[in-house]
């Protein structure tokens, strides 16, 4: 199985309270923060791995092929994908401010047609710009079906389906999905059976709650993988954005209130002060 | 003169409450923009249930069923939502940003050619513009956008629309339409089941109280004390990203940033420390309480009533006395 992964790098997750608008108010500035590639497309990569190996023998079975649309330096996080396993990448250069879901779908889908791949796997959405779109209105574009927020896979070797779940509101819906397909991944794909090829036992307990880990010689290995740069023209791709940004304006601050001493006291100050019980 | 389309949401058959915070949208926007609003009411039940939301403001209610509709899916609703789009001159069309709404709509936006703002929480006139608020980077930012393309789709933040009021008593007409040719691709997916996930509570986005709980809890076994005050309550259980990777509860009980949006009247956060990630999915909460051993834990910047106290001691002593306020 070939699988296309394209990535988003953002601004480090964890520090999201340190981004500060422009003095303009026209832009939001990311300076000092470090990069990393998006939280819900690292664990695209990684399930993309997950489905492509023989993970006790610890065999590659397939391709995997990272990919990003954004300035040169995303290079670092195309690398961190290829130390996690991935086989290729390939970054198309482009100004972040220049891109919306359209722009980066469009490029996304010249690199589908080059590539050919059985899958394109994906994030449910970004966490800097949370707009939730792009991998939908790829499928659209490329007359592919859909299944986003997905929570578990099963395949097999030469299937040319994949079974899966998405948790949605009130319950649990499961499909099969033909391939090619476009799947966007949820929290739980990284669950330690929450993918399953056919290959790699059912019952193998892969680490819970993160990503594989990536030691030295893989990184250094990573420099060497084959890792191609374009451009938004050599692919064709119609650069024009549907939506503008205007600019940005910070939240209203919400105040500290008190501390209480009892559950009494509290009792007391839900019911006469706040008047919620 | 704009024209707005809301999609809305079924489930069992019934019309579910985010179509009437998408509604509550479409209110405003007819308030600020002088647009009429029309509803489309895909999928099983839909004729039967239109009846119902004839009095909250739109001029009709469109319903659309068949066999491709039954069960929902994206290839075979998206068609249909760019088809009474097209046939009805509409140039605003949105949808509560539930999964539902957030799997459904770029994909309508796709075959519409049109920009899309996603989980808007405000909506002004600038001039001639329509410019769209919405939140980014965990809440720590509010964008202003606008939409290039003639057609605007939007998707709102439920908690931000209340619901609608509605009643079967209204003058809007009530029309079927055909369900559109779905897409190819409708061939690539099977839906082989859904397991409803059986609950008394009410769904975590529309309970009027939230109580919520992390790390603290220790275990799954331990959640049980937060159902039992939820239900003492009447109130939903959520529950944080770290709680669901743990495999705690599941994921549709996540609150935060990637999961759920609330602001219910009152928050109850348990052995929690309140990341930016879990506060950007609970800060519109009115009143917020917090329990927590960690006197430094940032969700007390927060929390308007916050105890530094071990929720062991503690959650058992709440739920004894609002068992004796209930009785009393």
């Amino acid at each position: 199985m070939k699988i296309l992964v394209p990535i988003k790098r953002v601004s480090d997750p964890d520090n999201a309270n340190k981004v500060k608008i422009t003095p303009d108010g026209k832009g939001v500035s990311t300076e000092g923060l470090s990069w990393d590639v998006n939280p819900f497309d690292i664990y695209a990569v990684e399930t993309a791995i997950r489905l492509t190996e023989n993970a006790p023998k610890k065999e590659r079975l397939g391709e995997v092929v990272v990919m990003t649309v954004g300035p040169k330096e995303t290079t670092i996080q195309l690398r961190r994908c290829l130390a996690m396993g991935a086989e290729r990448a390939i970054q198309v250069e482009s100004k972040d401010e220049e891109l919306d879901s359209w722009v980066v779908a469009r490029t996304i889908a010249k690199v589908y047609e080059e590539e050919k791949p059985d899958l394109v796997l994906l994030g449910k959405q970004e966490v800097d710009g949370e707009s939730n779109q792009t991998g939908q209105i790829l499928a659209h574009m490329l007359g592919l079906p859909q299944a986003a927020f997905v929570a578990t896979m099963k395949t097999g070797p030469d299937a040319d389906w994949i079974e899966l779940t998405r948790e949605v509101d009130g319950g649990i819906s499961r499909s099969k999905v033909k391939l090619p397909a476009v799947i966007t991944v949820d929290l739980r794909i990284i669950g330690a059976h929450a993918v399953q090829n056919g290959v790699t036992p059912d019952d193998h307990e892969y680490p819970s709650e993160n990503v594989r880990y990536t030691p030295l010689p893989m990184i250094n290995k990573a420099k060497k993988k084959p890792l191609d740069e374009k451009s938004m023209t050599d692919l064709g791709v119609d650069t024009e954005t549907r939506v503008e940004y205007l600019g940005f304006t910070p939240p209203a601050e919400r105040q500290a209130g008190i501390k209480v001493e009892t559950v009494e006291e509290l009792m007391d100050k839900l019911k006469n002060e706040a008047r919620v019980l | 003169m704009s024209k707005t389309l809301v999609i809305g949401e079924m489930f069992e058959g019934a019309v579910r409450n985010p179509t009437l915070s998408a509604v509550t949208f479409a209110l405003k926007l007819k308030e600020i923009d002088g647009a009429a609003f029309d509803v489309l009411l895909p999928g099983s039940g839909a004729a039967d249930e239109a009846g119902s939301i004839k009095g909250c403001g739109a001029e009709k209610i469109l319903t659309a069923q068949g066999d491709d509709l039954e069960t929902y899916t994206a290839e075979a609703y998206a068609p249909l939502v760019a088809e009474v789009v097209g046939d009805g001159g509409y140039d605003r069309v949105v949808c509560c940003a539930s999964a539902y709404g957030k799997d459904l709509m770029p994909r309508a936006a796709a075959i519409l050619e049109a920009g899309m703002a996603s989980d808007v929480v405000d909506v002004e006139k600038d001039g001639d513009t329509l410019v769209y608020v919405r939140p980014m980077y965990a809440g720590n930012v509010l964008a202003r956008m606008a939409v290039k393309s003639d057609v605007h789709v939007v998707t709102v933040r439920q908690s931000e629309w209340g619901v609608a009021e509605t009643s079967g008593a209204g003058d809007a007409a009530i029309e079927s339409v055909d369900a559109a040719d779905p897409e190819d691709a409708r061939g690539g997916v099977e839906i082989t089941g859904f397991d409803k996930l059986e609950s008394e509570r009410p769904p975590l986005t529309e309970a009027s109280i939230v109580v919520s709980g992390g790390r603290g809890l220790k275990s799954a076994e331990n959640f049980k004390m937060l159902e039992e005050l939820a239900d003492l309550l009447g109130g939903a259980v959520g529950a944080t990203r770290a709680v669901v990777d743990a495999g705690f509860v599941p994921n549709d009980l996540q609150v935060g940033q990637t999961g759920k949006i609330v602001a219910p009247d009152l928050y109850f956060a348990i052995g929690l420390s309140g990341a930016i990630q879990h506060i950007a999915g609970m800060k519109s909460s009115k009143v917020i309480v917090a329990v927590n051993k960690d006197e430094e834990a940032p969700i007390f910047s927060v929390a308007d009533y916050g105890m530094v106290a071990d929720l062991f001691t503690v959650l058992p002593e709440i739920i004894e006395s609002v068992k004796k306020l209930k009785t009393a």
